[in-house]
């Protein structure tokens, strides 16, 4: 008996660690992980292009010669960047927007009602990217099409 | 309030963790009132030019409303940013600057959302 033991395989117990960067080409992550991430990216992409952001709303309210210049800057560019790629830009600050919206309620949800199970977690998820999404395009095209 | 004194004195931290989530919370609430807002008027019905544009942020209510956003705004991003780096930046020197750079953007830019209101 006491052979028997020393001859069993060692049992190691499962190793949980945080994700490293190399891992994200193999790793899949579940909806409500997608969300959560993108909840952090949109925030600081948002962040990053706050002074653009301001930049809109100045130009759009300012005066009606600025508005000019804001409307200009879709179709003829501003600072040396294409209108194509600047209407982009803007397609990404909404989409961020909504998407972080979007995240923002179903955190305010779960901490509200609780509601954090698996399923929730997975459905909630699934319709805030989705939602944010499709208003994002629905937005984006009656904007810029 | 917590005791900074005697046998029930805090020990387990300054609570800033709980202040700033809820703060968070509470921010993006006002914000969210603020969208809600911006949204309906643009969904009025009518074409929308510069005029109509500029007059939605022109009336007083929205340029308090607006004002309270661009506050919120502040103080949001600070809370989110600051959580960005403090997960992913581990030299103290660094997130040190990392924390400044990100005051000193996000005061940048709320001064200028304040003046663009304020000629308005």
């Amino acid at each position: 008996m006491a052979t028997s033991l020393k001859e069993q395989p060692l049992k190691r117990p499962p190793v949980y660690r945080n994700i490293h960067v190399s891992d994200l080409t193999t790793y899949r992550l579940p909806a409500a992980g997608w969300i959560s991430i993108l909840h952090r990216i949109s925030g600081a992409a948002m962040f990053l292009l706050l002074p653009f952001a301001i930049w809109l709303f100045d130009t759009s309210v300012t005066s009606e010669v600025s508005y000019e210049q804001f409307t200009a800057a879709f179709s003829t560019g501003a600072w040396m960047l294409p209108g194509w790629f600047l209407k982009l830009v803007a397609f990404a600050l909404l989409w961020a927007y909504l998407i972080h919206f979007c995240a923002g309620l179903r955190h305010l949800w779960m901490d509200a009602t609780h509601d954090v199970g698996l399923e929730f977690g997975r459905i909630s998820a699934l319709t805030a990217l989705a939602l944010g999404t499709i208003v994002a395009f629905a937005v984006g095209a009656k904007l810029f099409l | 309030m917590s005791t900074s004194f005697g046998s029930r004195r805090l020990v387990v931290g300054a609570h800033y963790g709980l202040r700033d989530w809820l703060a968070q919370r509470v921010t993006s609430l006002l914000m969210a009132l603020f969208t809600i807002a911006v949204v309906v008027q643009i969904l009025l019905p009518g074409p929308l030019d510069y005029t109509r544009w500029s007059a939605i942020f022109a009336r007083q209510w929205m340029k308090v409303l607006t004002f309270i956003t661009v506050v919120a705004l502040l103080y949001h991003v600070w809370v989110g940013m600051r959580d960005i780096w403090m997960d992913y930046i581990k030299p103290v020197g660094l997130r040190l600057a990392l924390d400044i750079f990100t005051i000193a953007w996000l005061v940048g830019c709320a001064g200028w959302a304040i003046q663009v209101l304020w000629r308005l």
